[in-house]
């Protein structure tokens, strides 16, 4: 009836989950209990569910992103302490089998819920008022990728208390994959959930390709947009490229499993090293979809704050387009030491050698931007300056590990593990955050508070170098990654300093925590009228903060580069209309969360083989697609009385007439 | 200023577009039957000697390769318009991840089972 | 004025690159074709398992015991055909003659289920025969790459019946036609797809 669940799936016997379990719950309970004593309900529905503005949509998928930090983050702090501990005769407090788990999930989560959701939900929020665009191309399709992406979360969620999560790492790989050797759920919830979150993920792809080629206002040329722009534009054609691969490894892997197929087998002709081949051939655009739009916020970020244009806007886009194609070339340097001969590793290594060539032409355009910029030390700039110090060492050691013979000794150290989390810490999640700050003013109308915004930066920073410099020492002297337990009671001393690395990371976290609650508290003092908070160069900082629904009440004319500054400069602004126009905006619709809801039911249903559960839910999710298909009437009307309205009691400080028009 | 443009986005429905002259009834036939030749000759080049036999998976590569080209520029149009630059566009980079991913993996794989041949068939 | 929508991409109306936002026909089309290109990757990814483990038949039926390649004639042939009759039917649609487009339709369909009928009898074959998807990692990239293939045309076909009852139902409106704009890329990319699958997998097969 229920397939192969029973409540033996429920650890009550294993006090980490139950309590995680009881804590969550708990949150949830009292946040639907605030929710509903307020009346709230209506609200929420209507404003945020719903909702097909890709700014409602960007600021959900940041949120999701931060409430799977702290996930992703317990995972991380576990292992440190386990590692700390578990040294010589200490068996530390995590057994094999959990500790498998937690660095499997950490991988897991950091990447596909964290990291690609921050870099989704700032690309929502901003693409589209920087190219001057009402919305995205295909607005509802945007409201059904979040909450795709969010029922990938869930069910991740759920593996914590019904049934376990794998025990693979994050990648994995078969055989330890298949059936034979990971017969539990746990492979299934893994591969269920990212297939589901893929899904959103490449309609994500499809939906911003489409409108940055097609959506941007008039004047708007390919070489007069933002270089946040063009970096997305870049990171979601590699979504479209790179993720239908995924798709189908995954597919061959479920079909292992649940039919009996030998895609990866050990017997029958199954070939294990095809799945690592195709796992990295999407792994490695992967990091480039997630690294590239950062690299776009920190062009952003430095040009404002060094009251500057971009240094050499054409090598920043040749990078980045290069950056792009060069990404599907080099993806054996995730295995060079899986025994392809000399010539196919030497090719890949040079290739992985090549591709940091852009990436240092970038670091140079950022230099010599700031190079006699008039430098504002705000939180987004110190994150902006703390990332090339730190993703340069990374760069550095990934160059390092390009070269395969240097590879077959460090492959799968910790040196490794610290390499990637150079990059990624460095990378993705100092831009993430100084998009987080940079942006946030114009989400929500008040700026967050600096004072914790720096505070953050430094305990991020120092953390991260007390976190990952003690292991690219252990990784040269021989410890391997994903250890339960320490044989070399020499390493310890270095792990307890990786240990006080996360604890300060930790308190970086909480100090943003910290920031967005009292930002909140005290918002009044830190309003901002204007819109233009940071004096900032492209067009979204032309509109109010928050922005109408409709965003611009007349679409913007282009003629430059830095769109907004080339109108600010035009000192006297732009005489406003002499009338404004209705306006066409989609309508809300239910049919991303309600898609959603049964998606995850079926991936729940098809992790315990409830194939009745499953067959059901499918149809309800065929029967909201062919209702929403069969529908035409998906848009309203902004009368021009409304939009005058809102526009002219937008306040106008400072005559800066430029606000109007 | 509001112009023919801006008025285009609160239409939101097809602007006016003039009948592309090429997508006739013509077209379609005259990419049916070079498809047909395509798919005739190649089932005569792998069944019969005609060509070469080394050759053969060339020529079948050669034939598939052209009746897709017949299949994108007769029944989907693809032409070299303005318009149609960044069709084009992505067409090539979609075409260029497919030939890396599949060229890449069966130089990888070859090389690997060269140098670890899999286990006997149990 | 009367919007004249044609079948294929090019609207015949010159944008250059900065001339603003693109009208709606435009922008369905190129998201539709970009989803295409993805759908072809992922099907890569297919071929490339395909390519590599094909001769891992584990010691059982080879691609050169078991394909009958006069079924796959017969079975392109229907396809190649569908794909004609598909595009017939799109210039009827412009041309808003309802009868011609129902005509080419139901041409359509039969074509395309005729194409299901053959592939799946060779499926149920094989799978008597005791060369079904599980019994060696050949055959399991065949069923699963020539199964997608089959499962994607499955899948339109019910598109098409769902589109002839709009269009029935609702006329040739211009949102109903750009459903069927993005019917008609995807069953010509079916087809392609197609001429991979007879050419790598059929064809070399029996080599």
């Amino acid at each position: 009836m229920l397939g192969k669940l029973s409540w033996e799936a429920i650890p009550f016997n294993e006090p980490l989950p139950m309590i995680s379990m009881g804590v969550v719950l708990a949150v949830i309970l009292v946040v639907l209990a605030v929710v509903t004593f307020k009346g709230w309900w209506s609200y929420l529905w209507r404003e945020w569910l719903t909702s097909v503005d890709h700014k409602r949509i960007g600021v959900m998928y940041v949120i999701l992103g931060l409430v799977m930090l702290l996930r992703g983050f317990s995972d991380a702090i576990m292992m440190r302490t386990q590692q700390a501990i578990a040294v010589g005769a200490a068996q530390g407090y995590l057994p094999p089998e959990h500790y498998d788990q937690v660095f499997t999930a950490h991988g897991t989560i950091m990447i596909f819920f964290v990291a690609m959701p921050f870099v989704i939900g700032l690309m929502n929020f901003a693409v589209p008022l920087q190219i001057g665009a009402r919305d995205v191309a295909f607005p509802v399709l945007n409201s059904i990728s979040f909450w795709l992406t969010a029922a990938g979360a869930l069910l991740i969620n759920l593996s914590l208390v019904i049934g376990n999560f794998a025990r693979t790492g994050w990648m994995g790989y078969p055989p330890l994959s298949e059936l034979a050797f990971s017969p539990g759920v746990g492979v299934d919830y893994y591969l269920w959930s990212l297939q589901i979150a893929g899904i959103g993920t490449l309609l994500t792809g499809v939906n911003f390709v489409t409108t940055i080629l097609k959506l941007r206002a008039p004047g708007m040329r390919l070489l007069r947009m933002p270089v946040f722009c063009w970096t997305s534009l870049a990171a979601n054609l590699l979504i479209v490229a790179a993720f239908p691969i995924l798709t189908a490894t995954f597919v061959m892997l479920l079909l292992d499993r649940y039919v009996g197929m030998h895609f990866f087998t050990n017997n029958a002709g199954g070939n294990q090293m095809m799945y690592v081949n195709l796992f990295w051939a999407w792994g490695h655009p992967e990091v480039y979809i997630l690294i590239l739009p950062l690299f776009g916020v920190f062009s952003e970020v430095i040009a404002t704050f060094s009251g500057k244009s971009l240094f050499s806007y054409r090598s920043m886009v040749w990078a980045t387009m290069g950056i792009c194609v060069l990404s599907f070339m080099v993806w054996l340097h995730h295995f060079f030491t899986m025994g392809a001969g000399a010539d196919v590793n030497a090719f890949f290594g040079i290739m992985s050698t090549i591709i940091a060539v852009p990436t240092g032409v970038k670091v140079f355009n950022w230099l010599f931007t700031m190079f006699r910029g008039q430098i504002v030390f705000s939180t987004p700039m110190l994150f902006s300056i703390g990332f090339i110090v730190t993703f340069v060492i990374g760069g550095l050691t990934g160059v390092l590990l390009a070269v395969p013979p240097v590879d077959f000794v460090l492959h799968n150290s910790v040196f490794l593990v610290a390499h990637f989390h150079n990059v990624i810490i460095g990378g993705v999640v100092f831009g993430s955050i100084a998009g987080y700050n940079y942006w946030f003013p114009k989400a929500f109308g008040f700026t967050l508070d600096e004072r914790l915004g720096k505070a953050s930066f430094w305990c991020w920073l120092i953390g991260f170098y007390l976190a990952f410099t003690p292991l690219y020492i252990l990784g040269m002297l021989g410890m391997t990654r994903r250890l339960q337990h320490i044989p070399d009671p020499n390493w310890q001393p270095l792990l307890l300093v990786a240990e006080a690395g996360a604890v300060v990371i930790f308190c970086g976290i909480l100090c943003q925590l910290a920031q967005l609650y009292v930002s909140i508290r005290t918002r009044e003092r830190r309003r901002d009228p204007s819109g233009d908070p940071w004096n900032g160069r492209t067009l979204e900082w032309s509109t109010s903060s928050p922005p109408p629904a409709y965003n611009f009440a007349a679409l913007p004319r282009v003629e430059a580069i830095d769109a907004f500054w080339q109108l600010k400069e035009k000192a006297g602004g732009r005489p406003a209309p002499a009338e404004y126009q209705s306006v066409e905006m989609p309508r809300n619709s239910p049919i991303g969360f309600i898609t959603s809801f049964f998606m995850v039911v079926t991936g729940f249903a098809l992790v315990w083989h409830i194939w009745w559960m499953v067959i059901c839910s499918l149809i309800a999710v065929v029967t909201m697609i062919l209702v929403h298909g069969w529908s035409e009437n998906r848009h309203y009307e902004i009368p021009a009385s409304e939009i005058a309205q809102i526009e002219t009691a937008r306040p106008d400080p400072g005559g800066r007439a430029w606000q109007r028009s | 200023m509001m112009d023919a443009d801006d008025r285009q986005i609160h239409d939101r429905s097809p602007g006016v577009e003039e009948r592309e002259s090429g997508a006739g009834v013509l077209t379609y036939t005259v990419g049916l039957v070079l498809a047909l030749v395509a798919t005739i000759a190649s089932f005569v080049v792998s069944q019969t000697h005609l060509l070469w036999p080394p050759g053969v998976t060339v020529g079948l590569v050669v034939l598939a390769i052209a009746q897709i080209g017949v299949h994108l520029v007769f029944f989907l149009h693809l032409g070299s318009g303005p318009d149609n630059t960044n069709n084009i566009l992505a067409l090539a980079f979609g075409l260029l991840v497919v030939f890396l991913i599949i060229t890449g993996s069966l130089w990888i794989i070859a090389n690997l089972t060269a140098n670890m041949p899999l286990l006997p068939v149990q | 004025m009367a919007a004249v929508i044609s079948s294929g991409f090019s609207t015949g109306v010159e944008r250059a690159d900065g001339a603003g936002p693109a009208p709606v026909r435009v922008v369905v089309a190129y998201g539709f074709w970009l989803f295409i290109l993805s759908d072809i990757v992922m099907f890569s990814g297919l071929f490339a398992a395909y390519a590599v483990l094909s001769d891992n038949a584990a010691g059982g039926p080879t691609g050169r015991e078991l394909f009958d390649l006069q079924k796959v004639f017969i079975e392109t042939f229907c396809l190649l055909l569908s794909s004609y009759t598909c595009g017939l039917g799109a210039l009827a649609a412009e041309w808003r003659k309802l009868k011609h487009f129902l005509i080419y339709a139901a041409l359509t369909f039969s074509l395309g289920a005729a194409f299901l009928y053959i592939e799946f009898s060779e499926f149920a074959g094989m799978v008597s025969q005791g060369a079904g998807p599980t019994r060696s990692a050949f055959l399991s990239a065949f069923f699963t790459l020539v199964g997608a293939h089959g499962a994607h045309v499955t899948i339109g076909l019910l598109w098409l019946i769902y589109l002839v009852a709009q269009i029935v139902i609702k006329g040739l409106r211009p949102a109903v036609l750009r459903r069927l704009l993005c019917f008609s890329l995807f069953w010509h990319a079916l087809d392609i797809i197609w001429i991979g699958v007879f050419t790598l997998v059929y064809l070399m097969g029996k080599q």
